[in-house]
C-alpha cells in the first residue's frame, strides 16, 4: 500500500529523527506495548500524545490508534507529511496548531527531550520545586490582591453590625448592604443568596416546535400518526415554538478599584451559566476569556480557575483597546443567537476615548441588548462627568448599578425584559452632565 | 456529472494532483487531511474564515472522484423533517380517503400500503446513504454552526453509524459509508464530540505564491500584470486593521469586476470605487478608501518591481 516510507525519503531528517527506517517496518497491529523494533514508532506516537495531553490538547487514546493507523496508511518518509499527518488526527482546534508546532518540533528531534518539553510546554507541570512555590505564591498573591476583604470597614460601620444580630432583618440588610463593605462572612452569605435570585425568565422562541396542548400551529406528522392510531378520525395534534435563554457576554472591568465587586458578580454569571450559554471576558490592560474556568460546577473552584487564568489584575484599564479586540476576535464567535452583553466597568479610561466611542458603536450594534453596569452608581451625586463615561453612554441600552444584592435582583427583573423605566435610561445621564 | 466513479487516491502526491486536476489550488497540509479522510473514512471537518474555499472543496471532490453531490445547507431550527426523510402527508391522506371511497377497509393492508417507500420524501442526509450506481455520494454539510446543538447531536449519531431508523420501514444502512465534508465559519463553537469524530483542518487565507496561482487559475481573462498587482494589493490590505479581511472568494471577484472595466493596472480612483467587491463593512471602506488605498498601491508596486528579475 503506501509503506515504503525507506525508498522515497526526500529530504534528510535532522540529526536522531526517528522518522526514517521504523516506518517502512510498522506493521498492521502496531501493538503498543510490544517492545519490539517495529512498535517503536507507534511507542512514540504514544509519548507524543502524552506530551501533547500535558501541554494542555485533549487527546485521547483514540487519537493515539488513529494516529498510527493514519501512519500506516499514509505512508509517511518525510518529515512534512510526518507533521501534517499527526496534525490532522490530534488537533482540533485551531488555537491548538501553536501549541502542536512547537511540540513536534522539540519532540521529533530526540527522544529524550520528551521530559523537557513537558517542563517547557505544560503550565500544570512541576519539573521543579522552586517554579512550582512561586507560581503558588503569585497565584496566592493575585488572590489575594483581588479579593482583599475589607476587614476593616468593620469599625467603620458598627451600627450596622448590630442590625446583623436580629435574624429576621439580616437578610434585608445584606440585600442592600454594598459589597465592598462587606466582611467576609457577609460575602459568603451573599454568595449564597446570589445562587438562590430568582434567576431571570426570559426565554425567547426559536425556531423548533414540540407538542402543546395549547399551540397554535398544527403538527401534521404527528396529527397523521396518531389519527392512523384511532382509526379514521383525525386527531389534531398542537405545536407551540420552544423556548430559550438568550446567551449571555459577560465583560468585566477588573482593574483595582473594581476589584471588591467583580467577585460576587462573578458568583452571579456563574449561577446563570446553569441555565444558559454565559461567555465571560476579563479585562484590564489585556483581554482573557475565562468561559471555561466558569463552568465548573463549583463556584469557588470556578472563581480559583478565573484568578489562576488572568494575568494581569494592576491597575489601570484599556477599556478601548481591550473591546477592539474582542470586537475583532470575539464578537462573531460569542454574539450570535441573540445574545445580550452586560459589560461590568466603570467606565473610568485611560486611554484616548475616540476609540472607545468606535468600539462602543460597534458592539452596540453587533448584539441584541447592551447593559452597562456601572459599581461608581452607587453614589447618589454620580453624574456623567468623565470622559469615558460620557464616550460609552450613547452606545448602551441601559445603565444600572450593581454595587448590592438589590441592585442584582433588579437586574434579573431587567433581564427578563420588563419595562426598563426612565431610571436606567442612559439619556438622562447624558443629559445632567 | 455522475459518470463512473474515479478511484480514490492512494497517496498524498495522488491527492495533490487530484487537486491540481480541478484547479483548486490548496497546500500539501490540506491534501494530506483529505486523503486521510477518504482512507480512513472519517469525515472532514473545514473551519475558517468565509471566503477561503470551504464550500468549494466538497465540490472539488465530487467533481473529481465523480460522485453525485449531496449538499444539506444547515441553518437554526433544521430538524429530522428536513434533514433526513418525511413523509408525504397529503398524497397518504389522499390515498387512505380514495381506500375508504372503494370500499376496502383492510386496515393492514391500507397502513402498508401507506407507509411504503413511495410516499417517503427523502432529505438529503437519507439521499446520502443510499448508494445510487455513481458509488458513494460525497455528502456536503454546510455551515454547521449556523445548525443549533441539537442537531448537532443527531449529526454525530448518524455520522458515527451512517444508518438511519424509519420507524414504519426499518433501519436504512448505507453499505459504502459517503465521503464526508463538513463546513463551519465559526460563529459557534462546535461541541468537541463532533469534532472528534471527524479530522480537522483550518483554512487560512492563502499567502501571496498561492493567491497568485489560485488567480491565475480561476480568473484567467485578467492580464498578468493586473493579477500580480491585485494580490500584492490584497496581502497588504489583510495586513491592515480592518473588521473582515477579504478572503479569496473576494479577491477573485475583484478580479472579475476590475477585467470587465478593462483595467490593465490598479488605478486609484478604480479601487476606491470597487472596494466594496473586497471589503463588506462601511468601516472598513472608510478606513481604506482614498490616501490609504493609494498608499497601498504604491507599496505593492514597490515591492512588486522589487521582486523583478533584473
Amino acid at each position: 500500500m503506501g509503506v515504503d516510507g525507506g525508498t522515497d525519503q526526500g529530504a534528510p531528517p535532522s540529526d536522531g529523527a526517528v522518522v526514517g527506517d521504523e516506518l517502512t517496518r510498522v506493521d498492521a497491529e502496531a501493538s503498543l506495548n510490544v517492545p519490539s523494533p517495529s512498535g517503536k514508532l507507534a511507542e512514540n506516537i504514544l509519548y507524543f500524545a502524552r506530551a501533547l495531553r500535558d501541554a494542555g490538547l485533549p487527546v485521547g487514546p483514540g487519537a493515539v490508534l488513529d494516529a498510527v493507523a493514519a501512519i500506516e496508511a499514509a505512508g509517511v518518509g518525510e518529515r512534512g507529511d510526518f507533521h501534517d499527518v499527526l496534525h490532522a488526527v490530534f488537533v482540533k482546534r485551531h488555537e491548538h496548531t501553536l501549541i502542536f508546532d512547537q511540540a513536534f518540533a522539540i519532540f521529533w528531534r530526540r527522544k529524550g527531550f520528551v521530559e523537557k518539553l513537558l517542563a517547557a510546554m505544560s503550565p500544570e507541570a512541576r519539573p521543579d520545586k522552586e517554579k512550582s512555590a512561586k507560581a503558588e505564591a503569585g497565584a496566592t498573591r493575585v488572590a489575594d490582591a483581588l479579593f482583599k476583604n475589607a476587614g476593616d470597614d468593620k469599625n467603620a460601620a458598627p451600627s450596622l453590625d448590630l442590625d446583623a444580630r436580629l435574624t429576621m432583618s439580616s437578610v434585608e440588610v445584606l440585600q442592600s448592604k454594598d459589597f465592598a463593605q462587606m466582611n467576609a462572612a457577609e460575602i459568603a452569605k451573599a454568595q449564597a443568596l446570589v445562587a438562590d435570585l430568582v434567576l431571570p425568565e426570559d426565554r425567547l422562541k426559536t425556531r423548533r416546535h414540540a407538542p402543546a396542548t395549547r399551540g397554535l400551529r398544527f403538527d401534521p406528522r404527528r396529527s397523521f400518526r396518531r389519527s392512523l392510531r384511532a382509526g379514521g378520525a383525525i386527531d389534531l395534534v398542537r405545536q407551540a415554538p420552544i423556548l430559550r435563554h438568550p446567551p449571555i457576554v459577560a465583560l468585566l472591568d477588573i482593574s483595582g478599584s473594581m476589584a471588591e465587586y467583580t467577585r460576587l458578580f462573578l458568583h452571579f454569571l456563574h449561577a446563570l451559566g446553569r441555565e444558559r450559554r454565559v461567555s465571560t471576558f476579563l479585562f484590564g490592560t489585556r483581554l482573557t476569556n475565562v468561559t471555561r474556568a466558569l463552568q465548573l460546577r463549583d463556584p469557588d473552584d470556578a472563581l480559583a480557575r478565573c484568578s489562576s487564568e488572568v494575568v494581569d489584575w494592576s491597575g489601570g484599564t484599556r477599556i478601548g483597546a481591550s473591546l477592539h479586540r474582542f470586537n475583532r476576535e470575539w464578537s462573531r464567535r460569542v454574539l450570535g443567537q441573540g445574545a445580550i452583553v452586560l459589560m461590568f466597568t466603570d467606565g473610568l479610561e485611560r486611554d484616548d476615548t475616540r476609540e472607545l466611542a468606535l468600539e462602543m458603536e460597534r458592539l452596540g450594534k453587533s448584539c441584541r441588548r447592551l447593559i452597562w453596569l456601572n459599581p461608581l452608581l452607587r453614589y447618589d451625586a454620580f453624574a456623567a462627568k468623565a470622559q469615558g463615561v460620557k464616550a460609552m453612554l450613547p452606545f448602551v441600552d441601559e445603565f444600572r448599578p450593581i454595587h448590592n444584592l438589590a441592585s442584582m435582583a433588579d437586574l434579573c427583573a431587567a433581564l427578563r425584559g420588563e419595562a426598563v423605566g426612565a431610571r436606567f435610561d442612559p439619556r438622562r445621564w447624558l443629559k445632567a452632565a | 456529472m455522475a459518470s463512473s466513479p474515479a478511484p480514490l487516491p492512494t497517496s498524498i502526491d495522488e491527492t495533490v494532483a487530484l487537486l491540481k486536476r480541478a484547479s483548486y489550488v490548496g497546500d500539501r497540509a490540506l491534501a494530506t487531511v483529505i486523503f486521510l479522510s477518504l482512507k480512513l473514512e472519517r469525515p472532514l471537518f473545514l473551519e475558517g474564515e468565509a471566503g477561503v474555499g470551504k464550500t468549494e472543496i466538497g465540490k472539488v471532490l465530487a467533481a473529481t472522484l465523480g460522485r453525485r453531490l449531496i449538499r444539506l445547507q444547515c441553518y437554526e431550527g433544521l430538524d429530522v423533517a428536513t434533514a433526513v426523510y418525511e413523509w408525504n402527508y397529503p398524497a397518504q391522506m389522499m390515498a387512505i380517503r380514495l381506500a375508504e371511497a372503494s370500499g376496502d377497509h383492510d386496515r393492514d393492508r391500507i397502513e402498508h400500503d401507506i407507509f411504503s417507500p413511495r410516499y417517503l420524501i427523502k432529505r438529503p442526509l437519507l439521499q446520502a446513504l443510499e448508494i445510487g450506481d455513481g458509488g458513494a455520494p460525497v455528502l456536503l454539510i454546510d455551515e454547521v454552526d449556523r445548525a443549533d446543538e441539537a442537531f448537532e447531536a443527531f449529526l454525530l449519531e448518524v455520522l458515527s453509524d451512517f444508518q438511519v431508523t424509519i420507524p414504519e420501514l426499518g433501519v436504512v444502512k448505507a453499505e459504502t459509508p459517503p465521503i464526508v465534508v463538513i463546513t463551519s465559519n465559526r460563529t459557534r463553537e462546535i461541541h468537541d464530540a463532533l469534532k472528534r469524530r471527524c479530522l480537522y483542518h483550518w483554512l487560512g487565507y492563502p499567502d501571496a505564491e498561492r493567491e497568485r496561482a489560485i488567480l491565475r487559475a480561476k480568473a484567467q481573462r485578467a492580464p498578468e500584470r493586473l493579477t500580480a498587482e491585485i494580490v500584492a494589493f490584497v496581502q497588504r490590505l489583510r495586513k491592515q486593521d480592518l473588521f473582515k479581511a477579504p478572503g479569496v472568494a473576494e479577491s477573485l471577484d475583484w478580479a472579475s469586476a476590475l477585467t470587465e472595466l478593462d483595467a490593465l493596472a490598479l488605478d486609484p480612483a478604480q479601487v476606491s470605487d470597487t472596494l466594496g467587491v473586497l471589503l463588506k463593512y462601511q468601516d472598513d471602506i472608510a478606513k481604506v478608501k482614498g490616501a490609504k488605498a493609494q498608499q497601498l498601491i504604491d507599496e505593492a508596486r514597490a515591492e512588486l518591481k522589487l521582486a523583478e528579475p533584473r
